[in-house]
């Protein structure tokens, strides 16, 4: 109860609600500390038990996940709408739909664990710690940008999480490099390395799988299952679409990647598995994304509109986790739109800042080839243009 | 002491030591190690020197290495630090990538380059994008320095002597960009002298600069690898004839050293460039294209010639294996011709 109090009295001083101060404080009574719901039971390979059936959620916990995904949500949506405006330009693969995925992960880890991922990575940026404004200003090629704008969507990068890869698959063994090197250190962390149902399909993601196994690396292989490889359904490019088994001797879960909740505690669990020492372990996240493979594919010709409005109207993985939180009075219907406009804001801030930036200097084009070197000369279009390296 | 091989190396340095100190008018005995000695030494020094160095690949542990470049490290080192890999170059290169990203010192030997063309997305993809050191590799039918050297990010070293393996690979791992090092397998059991100063465990040799090998007046002769001795050889017999070959061995493809080229093509104003690759968009081929470029065009009394192996994939039966690539006599041939006697 007196958490409550102070909570809605920190709010009022905080200056967010409008409302007059005790209409407030009424309006908290009614709201309870956390709730308890029955999540969906993992499919289990090799594995004599899994993740719980029930999961708590804190009222605290239940606004910050909502306020992350919602984040994602709209920034995702922005990225479509300046990638139509032109100011995003090249390859941008988006991930609204999977939002339960990134949200549910980083809740099962630490932020000193690591995570890799492909190039549909937008929210793992999100997650782990850049900014909205330096993710956007990186797809808008600003010196703003996260990597200074010479990355673009497929290369961001910030502590503990590598990328944003771009060939389908390379992340398969860098993971499990990433993971053998927290095993020599000695740390206790892990690393999650993520790819999608298509990358499940190459021979790198198998020598990872057997060389994690063979030495037991602290490494959570996670498919990202939502159902097409770019315009190739699962059942047309893999002949087992199982793909929590594909580690064959590996254990495997397959979990809902739509419910926050199922993915929060699939991961705690595979987390801890992983850091007792029994070695890595795969997780197929069941999931689905409602744009294109990437903006230059609409993703229709491969899969029906009835299809994506059927999995919006049933299984969106926000209005999921928004009737679990009003309907178990953990918050107000009107405390989520609160968010909502806050979110809006944060992202139009961000797209105004990511649109008026100004691109990195001519002179920076050669900076950065290699680390810890002297200055040197780079060649340019011809011999006579030359470029300054700085590392 | 002259004859005592690399391999009694710590007993010989008690020796030597006492040397000094009982007769410190000799000058410290310089030592024959053949290149896979001095590379042994090499990462032998660097384990030691920093934990987070570690070395996987194929058959690099138990076997102590499929061309004993390895030997003896396992045992001193053992399973955490000297690691076999199954055969999966994609994935145990993308697995030295991903533990150099998360801050260790790994090499990553393919046992032979052509094994390393498997993994060849992880080395310029991941590895080129990415602060961190990989490659000790052997060259096995086909020279791959022009292929490497082809992309910004790498760094790229071709050494030809003991000297040069110990002194390179010891700077490729305290590099902190990924070093690509082509070996050359022919090169492994062949012993030379190394210097005193090379039998340091700090001594280094700076990625990006050529060293004369021999001084001369009229033409300047650029090698990498193998062929710097080749070169040599040519080079004894011409002086019989009057002619000084300047023989420069340029140890570094990526970041080349022209500087050295031009200024020795400035004296000599003959040139001709030696390799054992194929000869479209080689190493010859890029010193040429330099050279036009800078200042040394003007010094050149003749056009510039490029010594290569023949443009076939490698065949098997000895005679055609012995002219595809380039021998003395060949390195001969275009010396003389360039310089038109």
């Amino acid at each position: 109860m007196k958490k409550m109090l102070v909570a809605a009295v920190s709010r009022v001083l905080s200056g967010v609600s409008q409302k007059p101060a005790s209409r407030v404080l009424v309006a908290s009574c009614n709201y309870s500390n956390d709730a308890t719901f029955e999540i969906k039971k993992c499919d289990l390979h090799h594995l004599e038990e899994g993740p719980p059936v029930t999961a708590v959620l804190t009222r605290q916990d239940g606004l910050k996940y909502y306020k992350t995904m919602q984040t994602i949500r709209r920034m995702e949506l922005k990225a479509d709408q300046l990638y139509k405006q032109k100011f995003i330009r090249g390859f941008c693969h988006l991930c609204d739909g999977q939002e339960a995925c990134y949200v549910g992960l980083e809740a099962g880890v630490n932020p000193t664990d690591h995570i890799i991922t492909s190039y549909r990575s937008h929210g793992f940026c999100y997650t782990r710690g850049l900014s909205i404004r330096s993710i956007l200003a990186e797809l808008t090629g600003r010196k703003g940008g996260c990597a200074k704008g010479k990355g673009g969507s497929m290369h961001m990068y910030c502590k503990n999480f590598y990328g944003g890869n771009g060939i389908v698959g390379a992340q398969g063994p860098l993971g499990a490099g990433i993971s053998l090197a927290s095993k020599y250190k000695g740390s206790n962390e892990i690393c999650l390395t993520v790819y999608g149902d298509g990358a499940a399909n190459q021979g790198q993601i198998a020598e990872a799988y057997n060389m994690a196994a063979l030495w037991k690396l602290p490494c959570i292989f996670i498919c990202e299952n939502n159902r097409y490889g770019m315009g190739t359904a699962i059942t047309r490019a893999a002949a087992s679409i199982d793909y929590y088994k594909r580690g064959n001797f590996m254990p495997g879960l397959k979990v809902d990647g739509m419910d926050v909740l199922c993915v929060r505690e699939a991961t705690k669990f595979a987390a801890d598995y992983c850091r007792s020492g029994k070695g890595p372990i795969v997780m197929e996240l069941q999931t689905y994304r409602y744009h294109g493979h990437s903006m230059s594919d609409p993703g229709v010709s491969y899969r029906t509109r009835e299809e994506i409005q059927n999995v919006r109207g049933k299984s969106d993985p926000i209005m999921l986790l928004q009737d679990k939180i009003v309907n178990s009075h953990l918050a107000s219907v009107e405390e989520l739109k609160e968010i909502d406009v806050e979110v809006r804001k944060e992202i139009d801030d961000a797209a105004e800042f990511a649109t008026t930036d100004p691109e990195p200097a001519l002179e920076e084009i050669a900076h950065h080839i290699y680390s810890d070197n002297p200055p040197f000369e780079v060649r340019g279009a011809n011999q006579w243009v030359k470029f300054k390296s700085i590392s | 002491m002259a004859g005592v091989s690399g391999l009694v190396r710590r007993p010989l340095q008690q020796v030597s030591g006492l040397l000094r100190r009982r007769f410190h008018q000799t000058a410290p005995a310089a030592l024959q190690v053949t290149v896979r000695e001095a590379l042994n030494q090499g990462m032998d020094e660097e384990l030691e020197r920093d934990e987070k160095v570690f070395l996987l690949g194929e058959e690099v542990a138990q076997y102590d290495g499929a061309y004993k470049v390895s030997r003896g490290l396992w045992k001193k080192y053992g399973d955490k630090r000297i690691i076999d890999t199954p055969i999966s170059e994609m994935g145990f290169a993308g697995i030295a990538v991903g533990a150099a990203m998360a801050g260790l010192r790994p090499i990553c030997e393919f046992m032979t380059f052509n094994f390393s063309m498997q993994a060849i997305d992880q080395v310029i993809n991941s590895a080129a994008k990415t602060y961190y050191m990989s490659g000790v590799a052997a060259q096995h039918s086909q020279c791959f320095a022009a292929w490497y050297g082809h992309c910004p990010g790498l760094k790229v070293v071709s050494p030809w002597n003991s000297e040069d393996a110990k002194g390179l690979i010891k700077s490729a791992i305290r590099d902190n960009n990924p070093v690509v090092m082509l070996e050359n397998e022919l090169m492994y059991g062949v012993p030379f002298e190394l210097p005193p100063e090379a039998q340091s465990k700090d001594f280094l040799i700076p990625i990006g600069k050529a060293k004369i090998e021999r001084p001369g007046t009229h033409i300047t002769v650029v090698a990498h690898s193998r062929p710097v001795g080749h070169c040599l050889e040519a080079a004894t017999v011409l002086s019989k004839e009057g002619i000084e070959c300047e023989v420069i061995n340029m140890r570094t493809i990526r970041p080349m050293d022209i500087e050295t080229i031009e200024a020795s093509v400035m004296k000599t104003n003959h040139l001709i460039t030696v390799e054992g690759g194929w000869p479209q968009f080689g190493v010859g081929a890029e010193i040429c294209a330099r050279i036009m470029e800078g200042p040394a065009f003007n010094f050149l009394d003749a056009p510039a010639v490029r010594v290569t192996g023949a443009d076939v994939p490698m065949p098997y039966a000895k005679i055609l294996e012995d002219n595809s690539v380039p021998q003395v006599k060949d390195i001969i041939f275009a010396i003389k011709k360039t310089l038109n006697v």
